[in-house]
């Protein structure tokens, strides 16, 4: 068991020093998580400590790929409003 | 919550209103702080002149999300703190800022703003500190923060002789901060709503607390976001000087949807330039403010409103070198340059206060007493660099809006604007930018440049503000002195009706 990072993450630090088991390594064009060390945070802390930091609505994913952080709930931007806005900006 | 009163002394800098910006910047402020902010371009309206800070974009990381930031979004023309568009390992950083003080030697002060919060990243952003504080020790640190963090670090900071600290403080209520802030990582948890500003607000308030018990200076920023914390950031104003904070800097909200922030997104909008001055208004009876603030983006360079950022890109800095002797040279130059400034200062300060009778010294440490005089406060915009106006109008990219009184001229704020002219006179089809540019004018009656096209002039005129070309090349506040009396000459300073059926 382990999550994921995926290209949505902007690089951003956050995630890395927090980590209790090493597995967060700085990459390009994004952070990666070694799957092999890994632990979900299991035995260190309640909350992954990542996903619990990650300003980025799904940039950190499980391994049946649903975000541990899935759209509006860190922004607290409604997905519609969001999809109207991104609507209106490609139409100028 | 009495403002500490000053006592004349004959030493001090200057506080009478000919002097300008700096009068009432400093006048409340004790001769210790005064003698420290003097050369901080960011803390003192004068020393922004002559002075040049950079930011250190070497701390990525951020521990809270503000409604106004989206961590994502990063260009090189916004220039809205909390941007970035290169991040600095700490060496490179400690590089750099060699780099730019050797070349530019009003160089004077190192911050660290971003792109996340320096507090969040402490190794970075200490590593970095502790490396400059060695190699260029004449350079003042300076570090903003959030404040989540800063009770654990003011300890650390105290001991790197860091002694400027700037936190962002939005409100005091959490019900306010609710609507403000989602989240903040706190002890190893994401914390949501009203009890995640509550510890925000407490952190806040116990490092400021901690810092001024330390003796370390603290400015308060705030962002004013209407119909959120605008009221509520008079009380804010009233209890961060009461604890002790020597300067509060509102600033405007920036939101736009491009932008992805959730203000920009959910259409929350910016104060208008009326407002942030009514508002800055309210505040200033209780504390020193500072208009001149810039907002500048956390990896800028140069003056305060200027950015040579792209003559010290990374790979260009990594191509230097430079031993011992040119890192002494540059520090002996930059101290050399700052003896000069200190000596003009000073025999500016003396010039005019010199003819002064003793009884008048004491009453110009006071601000300005408009009522007094004969003529209203003017609001002029002025197209100027490095304290000269000497700029066509079509050029400027912002303009400095001052306060003209009998008493003076008082630096209150800045418009940025859209470049409208794309080099020759003409400004053929920049119509509507330039009509923008009148909007971002509007409250003031004057505009100084040092040229103006003709069309732009009519334009002007038309909308109530006078065009006035007649002091290129000359310093801001004595030109804005001169058009003041000109118009009171001219008897266009009569208190308006409203202000007459009062009286
Ligand atoms: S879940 Fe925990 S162990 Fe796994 S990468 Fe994230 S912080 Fe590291
Ligand atoms: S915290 Fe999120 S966005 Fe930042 S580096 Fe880690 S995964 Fe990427
Ligand atoms: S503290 Fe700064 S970096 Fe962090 S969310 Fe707020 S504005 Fe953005």
């Amino acid at each position: 068991m382990a999550l994921e990072i995926v290209e949505s993450c902007v690089n951003c630090w956050a995630c890395e020093p927090l980590c209790p088991s090493k597995a967060i390594v700085e990459a390009k064009p994004h952070f990666l998580i070694d799957a092999d060390k890994c632990t979900e945070c299991l035995g260190d802390f309640t909350d992954p400590q990542c996903a619990t930091i990650c300003p980025i609505e799904g940039a950190i994913v499980n391994e049946l790929n649903e975000p541990l952080n899935p759209a509006g709930s860190l922004t607290g931007i409604p997905p519609a409003r969001w999809a109207q806005v991104q609507r209106e900006i490609s139409a100028r | 919550m009495d403002l500490p009163t000053i006592q004349p002394r004959e030493t001090s800098g200057c506080s009478a209103g000919s002097c300008g910006s700096n009068s009432s910047q400093m006048s409340g402020l004790s001769d210790d702080v005064r003698r420290r902010v003097q050369d901080h371009p960011c803390y003192s309206e004068e020393a922004h002149h002559h002075f040049a800070r950079m930011h250190a974009a070497v701390a990525p990381a951020c521990n809270i999300q503000c409604h106004y930031c989206n961590r994502k979004y990063d260009c090189a023309n916004e220039s809205r703190p909390g941007v970035v568009s290169e991040l600095l390992t700490p060496e490179q950083a400690i590089k750099k800022t060699l780099a730019v003080a050797a070349a530019i030697p009003q160089m004077s002060v190192l911050g660290i703003a971003g792109p996340g919060d320096p507090l969040a990243n402490p190794e970075r952003t200490f590593a970095t500190f502790r490396a400059l504080a060695e190699k260029a020790p004449d350079i003042k640190l300076c570090v903003s923060t959030n404040g989540l963090a800063l009770p654990e670090c003011v300890e650390e900071l105290a001991k790197h002789n860091i002694d400027h600290v700037t936190i962002t403080i939005n409100c005091l209520d959490p019900e306010v901060g609710a609507k403000i802030y989602p989240w903040i990582f706190w002890k190893n948890k994401r914390i949501f709503g009203k009890e995640a500003a509550a510890i925000l607000i407490e952190q806040q308030q116990k490092g400021l607390e901690m810092l001024v018990a330390k003796g370390v200076l603290v400015k308060v920023n705030s962002v004013m976001i209407p119909g959120v914390n605008d009221e509520h950031l008079k009380e804010v104003s009233k209890v961060v000087k009461a604890k002790g904070a020597f300067l509060h800097n509102v600033m405007p909200l920036i939101a736009e949807a491009e932008h992805g922030t959730f203000y920009g997104v959910m259409g929350q909008r910016s104060p208008s330039p009326e407002e942030l001055k009514a508002l800055q208004d309210a505040c200033e009876g209780d504390m020193n403010m500072m208009r001149h603030c810039r907002q500048c983006r956390a990896d800028a360079v140069g003056l305060l409103g200027e950015d040579r950022g792209a003559e010290f890109t990374m790979d260009k800095v990594e191509a230097m070198n430079f031993d011992e002797d040119f890192l002494a040279e540059a520090m002996a130059r930059r101290v050399a340059l700052r003896e000069q400034v200190a000596a003009e200062r000073e025999a500016k300060h003396a010039k005019v206060h010199a003819p002064q009778p003793m009884g008048q010294a004491v009453i110009t440490l006071h601000r300005p007493q408009k009522s007094a005089l004969a003529g209203r406060p003017v609001l002029m915009a002025v197209a100027a660099k490095g304290g000269l106006i000497n700029e066509h109008f079509g050029h400027a990219r912002e303009f400095l809006v001052y306060e003209v009184t009998g008493a003076g001229a008082k630096l209150i704020g800045h418009r940025k604007t859209d470049l409208y002219c794309s080099g020759d006179d003409t400004c053929g089809e920049g119509e509507s930018v330039l009509e923008r540019t009148i909007r971002a004018l509007s409250g003031c009656e004057v505009v100084l440049c040092s040229k103006i096209g003709y069309e732009p002039w009519g334009k002007l005129e038309a909308a109530g503000i006078q065009p006035n070309g007649e002091h290129p090349m000359e310093a801001i506040e004595p030109a804005c002195i001169a058009v003041w009396n000109e118009m009171l000459k001219a008897g266009r300073l009569a208190p308006r009706q409203t202000e007459k059926q009062v009286a």
